[in-house]
């Protein structure tokens, strides 16, 4: 008999080859559930055209970063430190950061430098705006002068979904300009894949809709083979596009509700009067029905053919698929706006979410998750603020039979034997996480079909006979 | 593509530069240095002791981003590869984190019975002024266990700072065991941090030709293994930047001498096993060395050889953290026919650039402190075939079309030893020699020509 394959690491608390955590505790972070600050913010900048980032802290903050997000998307990212010594944590590093602004701006020739700070500028109370005022007052004549934009990330105030929604805050609200209203429309579309993005701007596309993608990191993390070095990899969304987004017909967000210092829709429409439609990520039949209604009121044009029968062949195959769903149980966890419309879709496939897990801290996370549901489901634990030890604990106790999340959540589910479908932010133990698409008709598609695959998949191993025909 | 002017003393052309190469110096504000930070180092030595609870005090990234990368393997506790960290939140940076720390920690060794615990200091621990030392000392006497503080603040310096803050976390562990029973002929392994089950290979050759490994700090390492590693006799340091800090400590006070080694290459092991062997001045053991290394050279030889013949003459550019790797690949590169035209390294000092400038050919470019700009550009001017670094340069490589060996800590492949050899030669292979550079642009539009 083959072995079934979920199930051959039969993994035990504290197994000496499934490093699990026991419990979780009260004061000790264990395996944590979400990423600093800052690295939200390099995302989000690393979506602006001709735009460099560098860190205002020490060197291993900017390389640490660069490491992790390399090991996603596989894409080179270049993150500059101001590099700060035991004197600037002292005397303050306003000096070194000038100098590195000037050495990013001569090296790289950017457009734009995105200024993210670290806990430890802001622990030693850096006023960055001023440093930054005092840069431009002193460049010499002719000397490259890039705009910079400056956000504040210390990474013990949120995490890094926090930092990627106040970088593309600080972007529109030091950028934007109020215009004469124009037809375009801006995308908040919070932290997805490359993949993800593309096919937003596909979708806007086939309803005559000029986007402004905020921010579009599509090719600049996700781009082809080059013949010689880019210094700053091509593509992202251009400084005239942000400038346009005071002047946008609308701003559709996704997620962003949980961020505490309010969105970049939120500050257009107070600020330039930019009506704001705040939607779930359109994962699922009717996340991704409410995204397209609001397109077609911002267009004025019927959805086009090709996802009216997108979304057909959807519904088909929820039909062909339903049986092998019901009742069968998961535990969804990464940062909060995609686990809440995970769960939103489950709902409508027939699979109860009984864990949703995030590490940011959300207000009323419990009720985000719920108002996505079909129906209210009372088995349910909505946990916000967790680490994967309290995860871990509340899957040994609820016995999910599939785990959606990224690649942290590989123990519990090796621990379980049960399957974990990959998507968010890391996946680092897989190949082509740029390119997972999650949204729209055609990425709830995708992850139902490998849904139902993985627990055809499941059942066939662990059956005696492994019929070939299911 | 320029070169930053403050960085142009950083870079030497060897043949040609008439300047001495400028290094050891902090890294240039706004170069995108490959550099990490001292606590990065002291995470690093740290990390393989798998039987000691890791706490990292400060906010949540340095310990999101040290959560279970490595390839360090344990024979048993898995405790290593948690993240655990005291999270610390906007308030406690306003009223201190050492009630936090405090909790934290007795939580965590009431949780897991570790047998030390390690408290690493971050940048704003270092700030707010929390006694991170009083706490380690009330808990350790609370718990009965050592809990050692390490000073790893990452702006202290580069992470050559922060081994040294290991070393001396380390040092507080040696002398506290029984050494009643360690044998006369036995060493330590300092430096090898059992990426991929390296210390294990090593460990294999010394104990088959009765050399007993009484600690190998830190791979695969136990506390209690730690605690007797004054027993030995013979220091044998790898990763020379990381540990030499600890093996002059034990020469000082335990007068154990040392000597330095490398296990990655055939020369560099075979090296390594005479010298201990020679150390010891038993004959049967100095015997036994020479059987041991002609069956494990005859045994990776012919493999060898038929990879040379398809790597000869292609170029490499290697940018690895310290001196002595890079050392030992250049002469593991020219093992299998291929040429050094690029080598750099993140820490290295005066004597090993010197070193280096010797063992490469004419025309190599050497560079201290280098980014991701100049090597891009070095790697297109050397048209280089691949580059070996770590999961920081694969994308340099990658985007240019450039072949890449993975030879830093997070890599799932044992490149030590003689197998070792093999691993790394057929790594190399398997991507120098891929169908797939035919449809990279910088390749297809030589075809074209």
């Amino acid at each position: 008999m083959i072995k079934p394959m979920n199930t051959t690491p039969s993994c035990a608390i504290g197994d000496s080859y499934c490093p699990a955590t026991r419990k979780a505790l009260p004061d000790a972070t264990q395996n944590a559930c979400k990423l600093c600050t800052p690295l939200g913010a390099c995302l989000a900048f690393a979506g602006i055209r001709g735009c460099l980032t560098i860190l205002h802290g020490s060197q291993g903050c900017a390389t640490y970063i660069r490491r992790y997000l390399i090991s996603h998307f596989r894409e080179p990212m270049d993150i500059a430190s101001s590099s700060f010594s035991e004197e600037d944590a002292v005397f303050g590093g306003g000096r070194n950061l000038k100098r590195g602004i000037s050495n990013v701006a001569e090296a790289y020739s950017p457009e734009v430098i995105g200024v993210a700070t670290t806990c430890l500028a802001e622990t030693i109370g850096e006023d960055v705006p001023a440093i930054l005022r005092e840069y431009k007052i002193e460049l010499p004549e002719g000397a490259p002068n890039p705009l910079l934009v400056h956000v504040s990330t210390p990474s013990y105030s949120g995490d890094h979904s926090e930092g990627f929604h106040a970088a593309v805050k600080a972007l529109v609200e030091q950028l934007g300009r109020c215009e004469e209203m124009g037809v375009h429309v801006n995308v908040m579309p919070g932290m997805v894949s490359c993949e993800d993005i593309r096919h937003l701007k596909d979708v806007l596309k086939s309803f005559h809709l000029d986007d402004v993608m905020m921010p579009d990191y599509s090719d600049t993390l996700d781009g082809g083979s080059w013949d010689e070095y880019q210094r700053i990899p091509q593509g992202g969304t251009s400084l005239e596009q942000i400038k346009r987004t005071g002047s946008a017909k609308a701003s559709i967000e996704f997620g962003s509700n949980f961020s505490k210092r309010g969105s970049a829709a939120i500050s257009l429409e107070s600020q330039f009067g930019v009506k704001r439609h705040s939607l779930p990520m359109p994962i699922g039949i009717r996340a991704t029905d409410a995204f397209f209604d609001v397109l077609e009121e911002l267009s004025g044009l019927k959805t086009h053919d090709d996802f009216i029968k997108e979304r057909s062949r959807l519904v088909d195959s929820y039909v062909d698929g339903h049986k092998y769903l019901y009742g069968k149980t998961a535990a969804i966890f990464g940062d909060p706006d995609m686990v809440v419309s995970i769960a939103g879709f489950l709902s409508e496939i027939g699979i109860k979410p009984i864990i949703c897990a995030t590490g940011s801290k959300c207000e009323d996370f419990t009720g985000a998750v719920q108002s996505n549901l079909v129906k209210e489901q009372c088995d349910i634990f909505c946990l916000s603020g967790a680490d994967h030890a309290a995860i871990a604990e509340t899957c040994r106790k609820a016995q999910p039979d599939l785990l959606i999340g990224n690649s942290k959540g590989y123990p519990i589910a090796r621990e379980l034997g049960v399957p974990l479908i990959r998507c968010g932010l890391p996946v680092h133990d897989r190949i082509g996480s740029q390119r997972i698409l999650h949204l729209g008709y055609r990425g709830t598609q995708r992850l139902f079909d490998q849904i139902v695959n993985m627990i055809l998949d499941t059942r066939q191993d662990a059956s005696d006979i492994g019929f070939s025909y299911l | 593509m320029k070169i930053l002017k403050e960085r142009q003393k950083q870079i030497y052309h060897k043949g040609s530069s008439q300047h001495e190469l400028l290094c050891d110096k902090k890294s240039l504000s706004g170069s995108v240095s490959q550099r990490a930070c001292a606590f990065c180092g002291s995470r690093v030595v740290l990390y393989p002791i798998t039987d000691a609870v890791h706490l990292i005090h400060g906010p949540i990234g340095c310990a999101a981003y040290t959560w279970d990368i490595r390839g360090a393997q344990s024979s048993d506790s898995q405790l290593h590869r948690l993240s655990f960290s005291t999270d610390l939140q906007e308030k406690d940076v306003i009223f201190g984190g050492e009630p936090k720390l405090y909790n934290a920690l007795t939580q965590l060794i009431d949780t897991y019975h570790p047998k030390a615990a390690f408290v690493y200091s971050t940048c704003i621990v270092g700030l707010i002024g929390d006694d991170v030392q009083a706490i380690c000392k009330r808990v350790s006497k609370e718990k009965g266990i050592e809990v050692i503080m390490v000073e790893s603040e990452g702006f202290k310096g580069t992470k050559k700072t922060g081994y040294q803050a290991a070393c001396d976390a380390v040092y507080q562990l040696i002398g506290t065991g029984d050494i009643s029973e360690v044998p006369e002929v036995s060493i330590n392994i300092l430096g090898d941090f059992n990426i991929a089950g390296e210390s294990w290979i090593v460990k294999r050759y010394f104990e088959s030709i009765g050399i007993k490994v009484v600690a190998t700090m830190t791979g695969d390492g136990r506390v209690d293994d730690i605690r007797k590693a004054h027993g030995a006799k013979l220091n044998l340091v790898q990763c020379s930047g990381s540990m030499t800090h600890l093996a002059k400590y034990m020469e000082r006070d335990y007068g154990i001498p040392y000597i330095r080694v490398s296990f990655f290459g055939i020369e560099d092991t075979s090296a390594a096993i005479y010298d201990t062997a020679k150390f010891f001045a038993v004959e049967s053991i100095v015997e036994e060395a020479r059987q041991l290394v002609s069956k494990e050279v005859s045994g990776v030889l012919p493999s060898l050889r038929k990879i040379q013949e398809d790597l000869k003459g292609k170029r490499a550019a290697l940018y690895v953290g310290g001196a002595f790797k890079a050392f030992s690949l250049v002469r593991a590169l020219r093992m299998l026919g291929m040429q050094t035209v690029l080598a750099g390294t993140q820490t290295g000092d005066q004597d090993d650039y010197k070193l280096l400038r010797e063992i490469c050919d004419e025309g190599t470019v050497i560079v201290d402190d280098s980014n991701p700009l100049e090597l891009a550009r070095f790697c297109l001017e050397k048209d280089v075939d691949l580059f070996i670094g770590g999961v920081k340069e694969r994308p340099i490589a990658f985007k240019l079309g450039l072949g890449f060996c993975d030879h830093n800590h997070e890599r799932k492949i044992a490149l030590a030893g003689y197998e070792g050899m093999l691993n790394f030669a057929r790594e190399v292979h398997a991507s120098v020699m891929s169908p797939v550079w035919d449809f990279v642009p910088r390749r297809s539009g030589r075809n074209k020509e």
